[in-house]
């Protein structure tokens, strides 16, 4: 064996195939098969897609690094289904690109945070967790409030994600600038398309308490208040779920 | 800028043609992306290409280099990128120093979104991995490739290049977090452009180490080239897979993965772990091999042992990405492989501490009196405990209570600090009196300094988080007698506060000793005396003298 070795180390062109099949293979066995188990994501009917403001919250979300400190992600584990909620299916994250599961918990997990608190209680504590939570060493988040929301590029956003496998509708995509206005205006002829769109449960509401104004702050808390309910499937008892996966 | 009077007229020329394209390249986006973020970044690639141009141009008609050249191994890279490492080094380990205070004292981010928590720590994760790490094992392979090969760089242009696009990658990646642009992928966090430009450079560099072996007059390829290679190769495997995502438009920063959910997370932690295996672990290991045999003057105690743990750490490691979502929502069987190989994978990890320690058998009065293989040693000595721990976290058991907790963080800390850091302390204490031809460091006295301020620092650091992480874990599982759980989760936040003062405390000793280690280095490069040429300075001309671990 040590022989071989001594042969294959004077070709630099064996060495480096052997280093590229070496590494290979343990990503190809555990990787490949999660495309093509099709138990590997439960089958949901009903899940619906983030609008097109929960998009936009989702993109600041990302872009301040919440996911650095909050998990989206319970686990199997008893203490955190009763701290947290019922634990997460793969499905809920089915339309998550990429996924926002995290790795460290220097805050609560926020998988199941969506309707856990009013849209005041969220626009406060990101305004200034301090005020509500004295010990919190979250960041203050204050400018979202007064940022502006960038809505004219959000029918290329759907369409990008409609490339990597969420299906919007050319409707969407046509009318996702004013779906992200009509979310946060429920008074407006705007509001309408939202819930024609997304279904009936889409939440319209003046998120940031100002409903002529729509900022960051609105996109954000849209997007706080869907989490862990795109889908009711993790309050269902497991044997539902098991009767959706034996359809084909 | 000596650098340009180091290239061929033609080497000018390419140089030329290469940075009016990176120019014509940066003005597309910054035009296409005027109204988004990106057009900032366009805007700077054109500038700095502008920059870089004027000064070529300037430079254009001095004397080309001589003949002489080809006596001797080219170096210049190897300093270039050895400076470079230390300025980030200083850069990443203060923004990880400011971090860390944030979680102690909140409102150390003036209001302004650029400072605050989410934007900043990707400034010191990249910065210290891909700014420090990466800038120093470019310059350290540069050097060792060609003295394990007996065999200068094939030419002048490429490893400046490399050195030079890497480091465009790096400004782009810190300067985008502080302006929202990521994907936020761990580790990964650049946006699409950015990644298609770092393939551009790594291909080049791939190419460059292999024209180097190609000419290699040494019939058999080094042990700590091996590493290299891996470092290279599997690091290109993992950048492509894990960054492919569709851009909104040529004109937006933003992009889509195209995994989501549970294939994203398993793709995202196999090159999540696997930057540690090959950016972190291969590539320092193949800097360990040079230098520590070569410091102590010591051969590689074990050859077999070489190739067992080569193997074995490029095998295994690429299995054990999914203990990072244990009791997730990945499928068990994935969860119980990466356990599985995670615990196999300590077989050959300690064989490669080991074999770094038994080296230093015979040569411990050094490790005494030196504190640059000091360094060393203490690094083989944290990679033993830290692939140790590693293990051990990835048991499922011991993962409940681990993951999501400050342990973790502590655990990545025992290795980037004890670890990489110290290595690459000690391959540069010991490289540089080698490159600037000096008879040794400015100051030895600064060196010893410079140790115990780490060694200090990362003791510190990783009681510190032990101690939060384990005590965390347990207040969150906690029950009260009528069942219910005992803690908030505020309350466990609350027990933190005095270990993120402590953590806080023992990076900026680690800072401070980072900050030593550059004005030594400077002193030694502006002051220090000359020192004779060294025997392997010189490319061989007779017969070939003994290299370490032959």
């Amino acid at each position: 064996m040590f022989g071989i070795h001594y042969r294959l180390e004077r070709k630099a062109t064996w060495l480096i195939l052997g280093i590229i099949g070496a590494a290979s293979v343990g990503g190809i066995v555990e990787i490949a098969p999660l495309f093509t188990i099709h138990q590997t994501v439960e089958n949901v009917p009903h899940m619906r897609v983030y609008t097109p403001l929960e998009t936009a919250g989702r993109n600041i979300y990302i872009r301040e690094g919440c996911y650095a400190c909050h998990s989206q992600m319970i686990r199997t584990l008893r203490d955190e289904v009763e701290r947290y909620g019922p634990y997460s299916l793969a499905v809920e994250s089915k339309y998550d690109h990429p996924m926002l599961w995290g790795s460290k918990r220097t805050g609560p997990d926020l998988a199941r945070v969506g309707e856990k608190y009013s849209d005041e209680w969220h626009v406060a504590h990101l305004t200034n967790p301090r005020h509500l939570v004295p010990e919190s060493v979250m960041p203050s988040y204050a400018w979202l409030g007064r940022n502006k929301l960038r809505t004219d590029d959000l029918g290329a956003h759907l369409a990008a994600l409609r490339t990597v496998g969420v299906p919007y509708t050319d409707e969407m995509i046509k009318n996702a600038s004013a779906d992200a206005y009509g979310q946060a205006a429920p008074d407006t002829p705007y509001a309408e398309g939202v819930t024609q769109r997304y279904g009936e449960a889409t939440t319209v509401r003046a998120f940031d308490g100002r409903p002529n104004d729509l900022t960051e702050m609105d996109a954000l808390v849209a997007y706080l208040q869907i989490l862990g309910r795109l889908t009711d499937a993790a309050a269902k008892p497991v044997a539902a779920r098991e009767d959706n996966n034996a359809q084909p | 800028m000596h650098y340009i009077d180091q290239l061929t007229r033609n080497e000018r020329q390419s140089a030329l043609v290469i940075l009016i394209g990176l120019c014509a390249a940066g003005l597309v986006l910054g035009i296409a992306g005027r109204d988004s973020l990106l057009g900032i970044h366009g805007l700077m690639i054109s500038i700095i290409a502008v920059v870089t141009i004027f000064a070529v141009i300037s430079r254009y008609y001095n004397p080309e280099p001589g003949a002489e050249r080809f006596d001797d191994y080219y170096d210049e890279p190897s300093k270039l990128g050895i400076i470079l490492a230390m300025g980030w080094a200083v850069i990443g380990m203060f923004f990880g120093l400011w971090t860390s205070a944030l979680l102690a004292w909140p409102e150390l981010t003036f209001d302004a979104g650029w400072a605050s928590f989410g934007r900043i720590r990707p400034v010191h994760t990249s910065g210290v991995i891909f700014g420090f790490g990466g800038n120093a094992l470019i310059a350290t392979s540069f050097y060792v490739m060609q003295r394990t090969c007996r065999a200068r760089l094939p030419d002048q242009l490429s490893p400046l290049f490399i050195l030079f696009g890497y480091n465009i990658f790096c400004i782009l990646a810190a300067s985008g977090y502080l302006m929202g642009i990521t994907q936020s992928k761990e580790y990964a966090e650049p946006e699409w452009y950015a990644d298609v430009w770092l393939v551009i450079v790594w291909v080049t560099y791939f190419i460059t180490y292999l024209r180097v072996l190609a000419r290699r007059k040494e019939p058999h390829i080094y042990v700590a080239n091996w590493y290299y290679l891996a470092f290279i190769v599997v690091v290109a495997i993992l950048h492509i897979v894990n960054n492919l995502a569709v851009p909104v438009s040529i004109g937006s920063e933003k992009s889509y993965s195209i995994f989501s959910g549970v294939q994203d997370a398993m793709t995202q932690w196999w090159y999540g772990h696997n930057a540690v295996a090959f950016f972190l672990t291969a590539g320092f290991l193949g800097m360990m091999y040079y230098f520590l045999p070569k410091r102590a003057d010591r051969p590689i105690y074990s050859y077999r042992m070489s190739i067992l743990s080569f193997w074995g750490i490029t095998f295994f490691y690429m299995w054990a990405g999914s203990h990072h979502l244990h009791y997730t929502a990945l499928p068990q069987w994935v969860q119980s492989l990466g356990m599985t190989f995670s615990v196999m994978l300590l077989v050959p990890s300690w064989m490669s501490a080991a074999n770094a320690l038994l080296t230093l058998n015979g040569a411990w009065d050094k490790v005494r009196d030196d504190a640059t293989l000091r360094f060393m040693m203490v690094a083989a000595v944290f990679y033993g405990l830290s692939t140790f721990e590693g293990s051990f976290m990835a048991i499922r058991a011991v993962n409940s209570l681990s993951h999501y907790t400050d342990w973790t963080v502590g655990h990545v800390h025992a290795g980037a600090l004890g670890w990489v850091a110290m290595i690459t302390f000690g391959s540069i204490y010991a490289a540089v009196p080698w490159l600037w031809k000096r008879e040794s460091m400015y100051s030895p006295r600064l060196v010893e300094v410079h140790f115990w301020l780490s060694v200090s620092g990362t003791v510190v650091y990783v009681l510190a988080m032990w101690n939060s992480g384990i005590i965390q874990g347990l207040m969150w599982r906690t029950y009260n007698e009528s069942g219910t759980l005992a803690y908030s989760f505020i309350e466990s936040m609350v027990a933190m506060h005095p270990y993120y003062i402590a953590r806080t405390f023992g990076g900026l000793l680690f800072l401070m000793g980072a900050v030593v280690g550059c004005y030594n280095l400077w002193m030694t490069i502006r002051h220090a005396p000359r020192g004779a040429r060294s025997a392997s300075d010189l490319l061989p001309t007779g017969t070939p003298a003994l290299q370490p671990g032959e």
